[in-house]
């Protein structure tokens, strides 16, 4: 699964980031890690960008950078 | 005893600015890093007088991709300061470490301050800041940027540090594999980089970060023997190079705060701003709240203050002008009398008029930055705006911009991304300010019998060029790169301080004036120049009647270029250049020009039938009453080069002179185009000739629509950051 499906009030992991260089290095400088537990807070009033929780403070993230995170269900909440 | 150097470096929104003021006081130099719009701003330290404050740009890490990150890693590295002073937003402290274990890697005397202590014991968390120090091997210090807390002490400390030149910096620690392959490299390169700063070399090495391979220049066989140890290690782990240190040392900053950081449960629902921010951008309310914060910016800063003040000022210069004049007459020549009066006079209120009310709009948009608002209005209008190479953020721009481009476009500086601030730049004076109106009203009433869809058309008109400068411009070279990915940090919200908001409003304000009022000056006074001189009965001098000015002579010469518009007739070129000093100009030079006379702005404004019956001989002598050659006129005037003060704020926000002639070239270009499409293809729907200009209009469209709808021939390409490339 892709972090863009994951609906609003979700936990997931971070598995894998499906992309290299610039985009994925900002990302991964932001926090979202391999193992790191997101929770997905809301969906832009729009429907994009998304809002997250990740290490403790709010992140904004458009869709199509979200869809290039692979997560996994779980974690806790 | 030598000057002391320490750099200012943090997140941002970890209270660095505040900090930064706090420490330096007035006592501050603000410029712009080379080549680049991105600030510089330097401060002695209050209470010392050799030691120098650089607040470097805030930033999340010391990766090579971002403009703000080469250049604090190109200052750190180059310029060698005594010590850091490194900010870490307590609330946020996991992700602010982050930055923190890659300074202590450069090996300079460091110092973190842990600041907003007051909201993280609010909160009720704990920080142990001697285990922190322990682990960091370097002072921690609590602050307070917002309550004034611990800055001094800081500050204090950083010169400490930087004095003894102590440098225990503990940088973290990687697994194994990646430690040894570390070492080597360190092994290899340790006789050409500082000795204190081996350890960052031989991470960015094994990150096989460019620009530090592009200055180290490893010998071939050292770059094998590296390359070798650190492919070992991406095939063990399974990731690649960068990443696997991204990953680690995020996991040692992981366990870091297990032994230094106590997490209470005191807001399991939510803190405030958690619970502000669930109104704000709820999916029912965010659209209908934005509309009603955005309504109060505008009416506020254009609407009933800002109309007032420009109002205002605008009398007060007219009153200056007049008491001068009255000084002056018979005592000095009329060409002195003229240049101050007419020229300086003029100019300088033409500069300021704008000033009270860009501060009414800086004082606002200085809050909602603060407060943390102003990340929110990106996220909700991300979606529209990035399709067009904009900004969510671009929205209040555009929005200010209805009434007039000035402050408009010095509201883009609320944009972080710079490809972004320039696309805004470019498109904002599109949308029609209050003073085209006029234009758009002489239009309306002079040739169209009053039509209110003229104005509506105005607008959409303006909206369209917008769209569509943004698709075709975003696929052009210069805006070329990668799309900015939009990970973007959306602060908690907190209350602005006092003097926070009046320090970036002061700022703002006068650089405006600095910047902009130059040119606006100069150039006022050269339309004065050519509008007052000619060549008379009496030979060169001051001429009565405009007929005869330079600027007469001027578009008697040009029009040639607005025959194939429809209106090729001198009175129009002049009308359109005197706009450049105020878009409103237009009306009044259409009236001396006619039989109209000088009162057209009143015959206007008192609408109507009156302005149709009083207008018609505009619209008529110089349009032939053809609507349109009158239309064409309408949208040349809307798109072409903005008035002087709109350009003087457009070179102040591109702080670069090609921007600023290539943004003012390329409205011009887009003016001429679509009124040459619309009045020649227009002319062949009325039943004209098919002709060679209507063969042109078609190519035309036809380019535009290829240029509209192609790939982008750049997308994949590379973000090229060009600042220090060493």
């Amino acid at each position: 699964m892709t972090l863009d499906k994951v609906k609003p009030g979700e936990t997931v992991k971070v598995v894998k980031i499906n992309n290299t260089g610039a985009i994925k290095r900002r990302i991964m400088d932001m926090g979202l890690t391999k193992g790191v537990e997101v929770y997905v807070r809301k969906v832009a009033p729009l429907g994009d960008p998304m809002e997250l929780t990740v290490r403790g403070y709010e992140l904004s993230v458009r869709k199509e950078d979200a869809a290039m995170i692979e997560v996994i269900q779980g974690g806790k909440n | 005893m030598s000057d002391i150097k320490i750099a200012l470096a943090g997140n941002p929104n970890s209270g660095k600015t505040t900090l930064f003021n706090m420490l330096t006081g007035s006592k501050q130099y603000v410029g712009n890093w080379p080549g680049v719009t991105v600030e510089k701003k330097e401060g002695m330290l209050k209470g010392f007088d050799n030691v120098i404050i650089q607040d470097l740009p805030g930033i999340y890490s010391l990766s090579p991709y971002s403009l703000e990150e080469v250049i604090t890693r190109n200052y750190l590295i180059d310029e060698q300061p005594d010590a850091i002073l490194n900010i870490v937003d307590g609330t946020n402290i996991e992700r602010n470490l982050y930055l923190t274990t890659q300074l202590i890697e450069l090996g300079i005397p460091i110092v973190v301050a842990v600041n907003m202590m007051d909201i993280v014991r609010k909160t009720g968390d704990k920080i142990n800041v001697e285990n922190l120090s322990k682990a960091l091997g370097c002072p921690v210090v609590e602050t307070s940027a917002l309550k004034g807390d611990g800055a001094m002490e800081a500050a204090r400390r950083t010169v400490a540090v930087a004095n003894s030149g102590e440098n225990k910096n503990i940088p973290c620690h990687f697994e194994g594999s990646v430690e040894h392959a570390i070492a080597h490299i360190e092994e290899s390169i340790q006789s050409i980089v500082p000795k204190h700063s081996v350890r960052w070399y031989a991470i960015k090495i094994f990150e096989r970060d460019e620009k530090v391979l592009e200055k180290i220049k490893l010998s071939p066989e050292d770059n094998k023997h590296i390359e070798e140890h650190i492919v070992e290690c991406e095939r063990e782990m399974d990731d690649d190079a960068e990443s696997i240190i991204i990953g680690q040392r995020y996991a040692y900053i992981a366990k870091l705060m297990e032994k230094t950081v106590k997490k209470s449960n005191k807001y399991a629902d939510g803190t405030v701003s958690d619970k502000i921010d669930r109104v704000l951008t709820n999916r029912v309310l965010a659209l209908p709240i934005f509309f009603a914060v955005m309504y109060v910016v505008y009416k506020i800063s254009i609407g009933t203050v800002g109309d007032w003040s420009v109002g205002f000022m605008e009398g007060l210069f007219e009153n200056i002008g007049e008491f001068v004049s009255g000084l002056m007459e018979g005592n000095v020549s009329p060409v002195l009398q003229g240049l101050i009066v007419d020229g300086a006079i003029g100019g300088v209120g033409s500069v300021l008029t704008f000033v009270p009310q860009m501060i009414i709009l800086f004082l606002m948009l200085a809050f909602l930055e603060e407060c943390g608002y102003m990340a929110r209005v990106a996220f909700i209008m991300d979606r529209i705006f990035r399709r067009f190479g904009l900004s969510g953020k671009s929205f209040i721009p555009m929005l200010i911009g209805s009434g007039c481009s000035v402050p408009g476009i010095m509201a883009s500086r609320t944009i972080e991304n710079e490809r972004d601030r320039r696309m805004t730049i470019m498109t904002t004076s599109f949308i029609p300010c209050g003073a085209k109106m006029p234009i758009v009203g002489l239009i309306a009433s002079a040739v169209f019998g009053g039509s209110a869809l003229i104005a509506t058309s105005a607008y959409f008109l303006g909206v369209a060029a917008v769209i569509i400068s943004g698709v075709i411009l975003k696929k052009t070279k210069a805006f070329a790169g990668e799309p900015a990915e939009f990970v973007m940090e959306l602060p908690s919200y907190h209350w602005p301080t006092v003097s926070g908001v009046l320090r970036s409003t002061w700022e703002r304000g006068w650089s405006f004036i600095k910047r902009a009022g130059t040119i606006i000056l100069l150039s006022s006074i050269a339309i004065w120049f050519l509008s007052s001189f000619g060549f008379g009965e009496e030979g060169f001098g001051l001429v009565e009647d405009m007929n005869e000015s330079v600027l007469a002579k001027l578009g008697g010469s040009l029009k040639w270029i607005f025959t194939p518009l429809g209106f090729g007739n001198w009175e129009a070129v002049v009308a359109t250049v005197m706009g450049l000093v105020a878009k409103e100009e237009v009306v009044n030079v259409f009236g001396v020009l006619s039989a109209v006379g000088e009162g057209a702005m009143d015959i206007l404004e008192a609408g109507g039938a009156e302005a149709i019956e009083g207008l018609k001989p505009i619209g008529e002598q110089f349009f032939n009453g053809s609507g349109l050659s009158a239309y064409s006129f309408l949208i040349f005037n809307l798109f072409c080069a903005p008035c002087f003060a709109a350009i003087g704020a457009i070179r102040r926000e591109m702080n670069n002179a090609k921007w600023t002639v290539g943004a003012i070239v390329y409205m011009t270009v887009l003016a001429w185009v679509s009124s040459f499409v619309f009045y020649n293809l227009g002319l062949v729907i009325r039943g004209g000739a098919f002709g060679i200009n209507a063969i042109i209009a078609i190519v035309i469209v036809v380019i535009g629509a290829y240029l509209l709808f192609r790939p982008n021939p750049y997308k994949n390409e590379k973000i090229s950051i060009k600042y220090g490339d060493q």
